[in-house]
This record gives C-alpha cells, structure tokens and sequence, in this order.
C-alpha cells in the first residue's frame, strides 16, 4: 500500500508537486495519468526516495520513504522513464546483475517473470541496445521484477512502443496484479488508463481527480456532442464561436463538442452550423472518454486561476 | 559482498566491450611512448653533414673519420662547387656543413691554430645549436689528443660529468614523466568517464535506487581501473626499461609503493571529476583539457618549474604529477630512497586523501 500524504516539491520558481495526497491500496494497478511536466516522474522518483521532498510525508507499505529509504529500495521495483538498462550487457547479463544487487539469483524468482521473460529468452544473448524497444521494455520490467517486489513502480513504462507491445505490456501488469503487487504505473496516453483499476488525474502538479476510470468517465457533468463533418477543421474553428460552448477537440476524424448540460440539441448545434453554410455532418451526444475528463477539469482549473 | 563482485564483472564487461576504451587503456600509453622515445627527441643522432676538405692531409682525414665514427654524424654528400652548399641546405640533404681550410695540418702543427669553418641549418634552431656543440666537442678533443698528449699547458682543465643521465638519453627524462601523464589519463579520465556514463544512460538512477551502497559503486568503478591503471603502468616501465635502456637504480618495490599511490591519487580526481559532470563528453573535456595539458605542460615533464614564472609555478605545484615525476625521477635515477622522496609523498597521500574526502560529501545517493 502506498500512502501518499501532503507531498511537495519544487523546483526554484516551478511546482512540480503541490501537496499531493493520494492512497494506493494493496494489490491495485493504479494509474497516474497526466502530459509530460505534470509531476508524475517527481512523485515516482520521491516515492522510490531518489528525491527528497520539500514538505509532506509519504509511507510504502508502512515504511516511511525518507527515513526507511534503504528497506524501501528492498520492496520496491522501480523502471525508470528512460530506457536503463546496460546496452553493452546481454539480456542474461543485464538479468543476473540486477538479480545479484538484490541479493537474489534468476532461478529464485524465475516463476515470477516466467511469462514476460519467456517471450525475449531466445535472445538472451544479445546485447540489450540492440533489441527492440518492445523487447527493452520486457527485459527493464523482467529486471524490475527480479527480486520479488511487493510494490511496483514504472514511470511511462509504454512510452516509445508500438501499439502491439504496449496492449501486451498491460495484459502484463494485470497479471502481476494478480499475483498481489501493488503497481503504480504513469503514462501520457489516456487510453491506457481504462484498464486501470483506479487512476489520478495530474497537471501542474496536482491531481485533479482520483477515481476508477468508470465512475470518472460517468462522471462527466457537461452535455458532448461527436461530431462529424467533411471539412474537420473548418467544422472545429465554427464550433469555437458556438454561443456557450466549452470546448472542442478532435479526436481523429471525430470532433468532441463540450457544451453546458442541457444548453444544447443535436438541432441546435446544427443549426448554428448551417446558419454558416455547414450542412454535410452528423451530430450525436457521446460518452465521455478520459481525455474529456482530463480536458474538461483542466479548463476548469486553468478558468478558477 | 556477492553485490560488489557482480559489480565488478559488469564493470569488466563494459571495459573489455568498448573499443574505445580499450583504445585509452592500451593504444594511448603505447602510441605516447613511441611519440616520445623516436619522434620528439632532442637527441643528436646520424645527422646528416657534408664535409669539404681542402687540405685532404693526414690531420684532416683523421678528423673527418673522428667525427664520422663518432655516431652522432653520417656523411651524405661531398660537394665540390661552392655554389652547391646552399642548394644542399635547401634541399634538406644536410643539416651541417663542416669545411677544413687550406693545410689544415701544416697550420695546427707549426702556429698551433686551425681554421675549421661549421655551417648549420639553424632553422631548427635548437637542432642547430646541439648539432654544432657535438661537433666542436669532438673537434676540441680529438685536437687534444692529437697534439697535446705529452704536453702539458698551462690553463684550466674542465672536466664535465652529467651526473644520474652520463650520455644524455632523452628516455631518462621522459619516461619518469611519461608514466605520470598516462597513468593520469587513464586512471582520472577513465573514472571520471564510466561515472558519468551511468548518469548519462540514466543507469546511475536504477543503480542509487538499488540496495548497493554509495562506496560500492564508487569501489566498483575504481577497482577494474586500478588494475588496469597498474598493468598499463608495469607496461611503460618494462618498455622504458628494455627498449630504451632507463634503469631503476633505486628500490623497485618502492617505486611500485609510488606508482600506487599515484594511481590511487589520480583515481580519487576522476571520481571528484565525476561529481560534478553529467555527461561524459564534459568529463572528458575537463580531464583532457584541465587535467593533461597541466599535466605535460606544468609538471617538469618537459618544461622545468624553475624557468617558469612565479604565478604558473604555483599552479605547477597544485598539480599532481608534478611532485610523482621528481618521485620517479629520483627512485629511477638518482636511486632516492624514502628518505630523499618522503615529502612528494606525503602530499600525493594529502592530495589524495582531499580529492577523496570531497568526492565522499559530494557523491549524491539521490538524484538532483
């Protein structure tokens, strides 16, 4: 269980964290979801007490990171953001470092990255730099693994890999979570966060939300239109002037039109459009993804300051 | 324990894998130690002279085969025309021009004095200047035992003795300081490189959050370079030794104590270094250009502290291998024992204790 308790850092003028609180409990895949600069890597590297903070506390699994910190790197795996393993060692070599310095051997724990590590064994003997970064990626999180941690935490773990590897990377962590550790995993893509089971929202240095990505997305308290048109673009800068609107973003070929509950009807909205010669689209309300969470709170945050 | 091995061996295998470093470790002492022993050398050896005889007696010849037997000369041309000696000069065919006058040993025998005219390529002019020294002293000598042997002159008989270096090698001089400047390189550079390799591939981050403890990392990185460091040191000294003749006329065992200490000094800079860079191309600029050129330029090595001025003679003394090439110039040499060396070596031993001491308070166990 990791609790998280009033934390703060900064960095001169800048806020990386502004008195987070936050609680992971046991055996949960707990998100942290936010674009680069919002705090996540300053919390995970706090968390693994390779920052100290400015104010607060925080405990992992009873044991206070500052005061602990040796017994904390003991129960923690931790896989940094960027890639950091030996490229001039082999995948075995990089293996049984990491083994040793924790004061384990591969068979020992072997059960417990059998499954991940299965799948780059055929390469073992070859140099780390030379593989694949869906292949790096299983060979960090087979070393972050190695010593049997109860707590697991991996900043951006999917960052840079293709989208095969980054589904094959999270069917992973559910299997780990199955196995009872408690994962703390960051990522900017915020269609990762559904598989989690609870996440936070941060920006700025401050969580905006923290539920399961469910209840977030049913949450949503504003009407959202997707809305489809031929000219995308032109369709966007039109929406911009509608009277009231909040917001609107595209989502590929589809734009995401937030308005007031209950201001606007599908007839409304298209009638404001055909008033400026736009009549080829389609518009119909839409539930709310974790994106249009995010973006809604963090207008709401940028509006309140 | 177990930890600090299994270090160890990644360190090894991050040696042994990386040309470059490989490159430093060995090609660098190898390739300095030919730069110095057959291309800078200040030596005077087989050069190339013509000599132009106008009186071809007997005193001439003797002369002329003196000079020529002695080593130091080769005959490459025997010009006829005056109007060649320059074109000689010019053509870089010689570098001395050694003229006899008319009875040349009519002359010395019945007035006592002889017209020998030495003309020299004076563009190198120090060349130049040795050049002519070598050629007046086997004159004079030879002018000596040729005539004044059962004599006895009035008048002041210097006799000179080039005390520790008799014949004047240049390896003498520059293998007591070349050891200090490879052993610097190495061990200070390297050390201060493969830290921040670490930091740089973020592997320094995995590393301070891991059980291992801050001096293991720092132990882990120095040990490999150490050995490496004694083996590449063992190297120049055997090749200083057998292939250019420089004798250790003192305590060898003492002269390995030194060159371990020296090695521990300079492996406690690189890790200071280390502190306080990123990225291995800064830790490479500061000990190339901060730490070598000091190192060859301020340590006696080639230039002596004596004729510098006062403010960079200060800055000579702050500078490590300034006070382990008197150290290994005296054990070499001079056979110096503890008693002469002791001071140079309690400030190698201050020196290092200082470096290691701000590395310690510095190292970070956290990132920032």
């Amino acid at each position: 269980m990791i609790v998280v308790n009033e934390l703060h850092k900064t960095y001169g003028e800048t806020v990386a964290l502004g008195k987070v609180s936050l609680t992971v409990k046991e055996g949960e895949l707990f998100g942290l979801i936010g674009p680069d600069g919002a705090g996540k890597t300053s919390l995970m590297r706090i968390l693994m007490s390779l920052l100290l903070p400015d104010g607060g506390t925080a405990t992992m699994n009873g044991l206070d990171i500052v005061r602990d910190y040796k017994k904390v790197r003991l129960i923690t795996g931790y896989m940094p953001g960027k890639f950091s393993l030996y490229p001039d060692l082999t995948v075995e070599e990089n293996l049984q470092f990491f083994a040793t310095v924790f004061g384990t051997t591969i068979q020992e724990n072997y059960h417990l990255i059998k499954e991940i590590y299965q799948q780059i064994e055929p390469y073992k003997t070859r140099r780390a730099g030379k593989l694949s970064g869906g292949m790096k990626q299983k060979l960090a999180l087979s070393c972050a693994l190695i010593h049997k941690p109860e707590i697991l935490i991996l900043d951006e773990p999917t960052t840079g890999v293709d989208a095969v590897s980054r589904k094959e990377f999270w069917e992973m962590l559910k299997r780990l979570k199955a196995m009872g550790i408690t994962i703390l995993v960051s990522t900017p893509y915020m269609d990762e966060a559904t598989i989690c089971d609870r996440i936070a929202l941060i920006q700025d240095g401050h969580l905006m939300s923290v539920e399961t990505p469910l209840a977030m997305m049913q949450a949503f308290a504003e009407d959202l239109w997707a809305v489809r048109s031929k000219k995308i673009y032109h369709t966007s800068k039109l929406l911009g002037q509608l009277p009231s609107m909040i917001s609107v973003n595209s989502f590929g070929q589809v734009l995401h039109l937030v308005t007031p509950k209950g201001k606007h009807t599908p007839q409304s909205i298209k009638e404001f459009l055909s008033l400026h010669d736009e009549s080829e689209l389609t518009v119909e309300p839409a539930l709310a993804t974790i994106e249009d969470v995010f973006i809604l709170l963090m207008n709401n945050r940028k509006a309140k300051s | 324990m177990k930890r600090f091995l299994a270090f160890l061996r990644k360190e090894f295998f991050h040696i042994f894998r990386d040309p470059r470093t490989l490159i430093i470790l060995f090609g660098i002492p190898i390739a300095q130690l030919m730069l110095f022993g057959y291309v800078m050398t200040n030596e005077v050896r087989n050069v190339k002279i013509a000599i132009v005889d106008h009186s071809q007696d007997d005193f001439s010849k003797r002369l002329t085969n003196r000079l020529l037997s002695s080593g130091f000369f080769q005959l490459s041309a025997i010009p006829t025309a005056e109007a060649d000696y320059e074109n000689l000069f010019r053509s870089g065919t010689i570098k001395e021009l050694v003229i006899f006058g008319p009875d040349f040993g009519r002359h010395l025998i019945n007035e006592g004095r002889a017209d020998i005219q030495v003309i020299a390529d004076a563009s190198e002019p120090n060349a130049a200047q040795l050049i002519v020294n070598y050629t007046t002293a086997i004159t004079n000598s030879f002018v000596k035992n040729e005539l004044m042997k059962d004599q006895v002159l009035p008048g002041i008989n210097i006799k000179v003795r080039m005390l520790f270096n008799e014949n004047m090698r240049d390896a003498y001089n520059f293998i007591p300081g070349l050891i200090a400047v490879i052993l610097m390189l190495i061990s200070a550079m390297m050390t201060a490189i493969t830290i921040a390799r670490e930091k740089e591939s973020g592997t320094m981050e995995i590393l301070l959050a891991s059980p291992l403890r801050p001096i293991q990392i720092i132990l882990g990185k120095v040990v490999p370079y150490m050995l490496l460091s004694i083996v590449s040191a063992l190297v120049v000294l055997a090749l200083g030794m057998i292939v250019f003749k420089v004798p250790v006329i003192g305590s060898f065992a003492l002269l390995l104590a030194e060159i371990l200490l020296y090695i521990f000094l300079a492996l406690s800079l690189g890790i200071l270094i280390s502190t306080f860079v990123d990225s291995q191309l800064t830790a490479m600029a500061i000990s190339g250009f901060v730490l070598m050129l000091p190192s060859i330029l301020l340590s006696g090595f080639i230039f002596p502290i004596k004729n510098m001025p006062i403010p960079l003679q200060v800055i000579a003394n702050l500078m490590p291998p300034r006070w382990f090439i008197e150290i290994n110039r005296s054990v070499m040499l001079k056979g110096g024992g503890l008693a002469e060396i002791w001071p140079n070596t309690l400030i190698l031993l201050g020196l290092s204790i200082l470096f290691i001491f701000i590395s310690v308070k510095k190292f970070k166990i956290r990132l920032q």
